[in-house]
């Protein structure tokens, strides 16, 4: 029955696609920004369903049966502030030059802001190599998912597939469009689901008061924040969310805005969005630590599920194990088609692939792209021992580096090219060093100061984009007046 | 004039609110608030504020010279 469900709800997740791609005008700019036509509520739901996923169900709920109720401070209610913010000051400025010159990617922004080819072709590496990450915690959270949900009847790597496989045939064949479309049906589907199973497994518990009574008889500590998030860690928390204003997929779907006053929604719902997905996964990780004690390291992953398949009926937890994937599938979407356009415009089309090949090779080109790295983080999730949660904040944490870049593109005439080269080479470099010293399962802080290596990278990205800018010569004034033009306020 | 006041203010209010955020005085309390841990209520709460306050930066705060209407392109 389980199965059914999920193979059912699939299915019409790729009717959903199909019915787009007939839809879809013969264009380019239909394919990769849906002609720009996108109006308020598919650009909120798009928005918001591309920034949640596995993170923010399973791996929320896996973090706060370890971590308590504190998690959601770490991550929800600054995001309801940073987030919305960033769409406010960094996306509608980046819709607007968008549009003024055509962009489609970031490195297409970048490398002529910055009149660099090198700059545009580093910044599709790093941005590529962090997309990376974050596709891995999508597959895990697919596996995971329908793994226990079928009592692992079906293993992890069968669910990772699957969704792999689905994804890439509606992003294909929809583009952009087809990807704002399926993400609204999917963001709908896990508000919904998710708000339906919190119900129904709390009254299953006996209602909130008693199931907040056996927590504090289980793991009193789970609900306060002291203890488990210090004062430094949950500070430097806050510039995490500062990633949304480099992510790829984001900047794609900014891109989409039929007008700037499209925005608008977006900006002010975001905050009650995120209340109501993270809460309901906080509170049940922290309900799941009294039901199911004694899940060790990345097997809290899966407490979200495990409570689902305790508390609720069969065929609700069919459809709330679809709603796990639909959080799933509505990110990793847009990152895949992400990544196939800035590698059809970066590298096939930049560097002149275009003269030596038809159209039809470049899409393949393009597609082939995407397969490659979706299959690395098909087989990375085979075999990371990270949980979600970690993994999402190592990706995150990479992206909020570089926001320093589009703050000084934006707002800063002196940011200069080798600034801005300095900012992204020690944004990589640090990434590397304490990625690769950080020990899975153990405490993530600098030193076991309780302070974010995301802290780390951002001071020392502003300061390289800062201090060498000021040394080197500043950009020309004709490129100023191409990207400041006269009367438009900073 | 008016307006460049009231946008200054919206924009230390966002200072104020991110200060809040850093809620020392709940971290060791564990009463419950509407059934919830009375620091996860706060922090439901501060989503609110939140988006009460995006509502006036977008009404009172919007980016100047950003109004334009899409379609253009490549």
């Amino acid at each position: 029955m389980t199965l059914a469900i999920i193979g059912l709800y699939l299915a019409l997740v790729l009717s959903i696609g199909g019915l787009s791609s007939r839809l879809l005008r013969a264009t380019g700019e239909d394919y990769f920004l849906a002609t720009r036509t996108i109006g308020p509520f598919i650009l909120l739901m798009s928005l918001f369903g591309t920034h949640m996923t596995a993170f923010s169900l399973l791996g929320a709920s896996g973090e706060a049966y370890n971590r308590g109720v504190g998690v959601f401070a770490l991550m929800a209610s600054s995001s309801a502030l940073v987030v919305p913010l960033v769409f406010l000051l960094v996306g509608v400025r980046l819709w607007e030059v968008g549009r003024r010159h055509g962009y489609l990617t970031q490195a297409q922004y970048f490398r002529e802001r910055f009149e660099s080819d090198g700059l545009g072709l580093a910044l599709f590496a790093v941005l590529t190599a962090l997309v990376v990450p974050y596709l891995l915690i999508g597959v895990m959270g697919g596996g995971i998912a329908l793994s226990q949900i079928t009592a692992g009847q079906v293993p992890e790597w069968v669910g990772g597939l699957a969704i792999c496989t689905v994804v890439l045939i509606y992003v294909t064949s929809g583009g952009l469009r087809g990807t704002a479309w399926a993400n609204t049906f999917q963001t709908l589907v896990f508000m919904i689901l998710g708000a339906a199973a919190f119900f129904v497994i709390v009254a299953d518990l006996g209602g909130l008061a008693a199931a907040m009574a056996q927590v504090r008889e289980a793991a009193p500590q789970l609900l306060v924040r002291a203890g488990q998030v210090t004062e430094a860690k949950l500070l430097s928390y806050t510039l995490i969310p500062l990633s949304v204003g480099m992510f790829p997929h984001i900047f794609m779907h900014w891109l989409t805005a039929r007008s700037a006053s499209a925005f608008r929604l977006p900006i002010v719902a975001y905050p009650l969005c995120v209340a109501a997905v993270w809460l309901p996964s906080v509170l049940l990780g922290v309900m799941g630590r009294a039901q199911i004690p004694g899940l060790q390291g990345p097997a809290a992953n899966g407490v979200l599920v495990q409570m689902i398949q305790m508390h609720a009926p069969e065929v609700l937890a069919g459809l709330l194990a679809a709603g796990v994937f639909a959080a799933v599938m509505s990110s990793l979407d847009s990152q895949t088609l992400s990544l196939g356009t800035m590698f059809t415009q970066d590298i096939v089309r930049h560097y002149g692939f275009r003269d030596r090949m038809g159209e039809a090779a470049q899409v393949r080109a393009g597609r082939l792209f995407v397969v490659g790295i979706l299959a690395l983080a098909f087989i990375l999730s085979l075999v990371t021992q990270r949980s979600i949660f970690r993994l999402g904040v190592w990706s995150f944490s990479g992206f909020a580096a570089l926001f320093p870049l589009v703050v000084a593109a934006l707002y800063w005439r002196r940011a200069t090219r080798a600034g801005v080269l300095a900012s992204l080479l020690t944004s990589a470099v640090l990434w590397i060093v304490l990625f690769a010293r950080s020990a899975p399962g153990a405490d993530e802080s600098l030193a076991g100061t309780g302070i974010m290596p995301v802290a780390a990278l951002v001071a020392a990205s502003t300061a390289a984009l800062v201090g060498v800018s000021l040394v080197t010569r500043p950009p020309r004034p004709e490129t100023l007046a191409r990207f400041f033009p006269a009367g438009a306020a900073r | 004039m008016r307006g460049r006041r009231l946008r200054g203010a919206l924009y230390a209010a966002t200072a104020v609110l991110f200060a809040l955020h850093q809620d020392v005085w709940l971290a060791k309390d564990s009463r419950l608030v509407a059934g919830l841990p009375v620091g996860l209520a706060y922090h439901v709460g501060y989503c609110v504020a939140a988006a009460v306050l995006m509502a006036l930066l977008v009404r009172f705060a919007w980016p100047r010279g950003v109004d334009g209407e899409g379609g253009g392109g490549r």
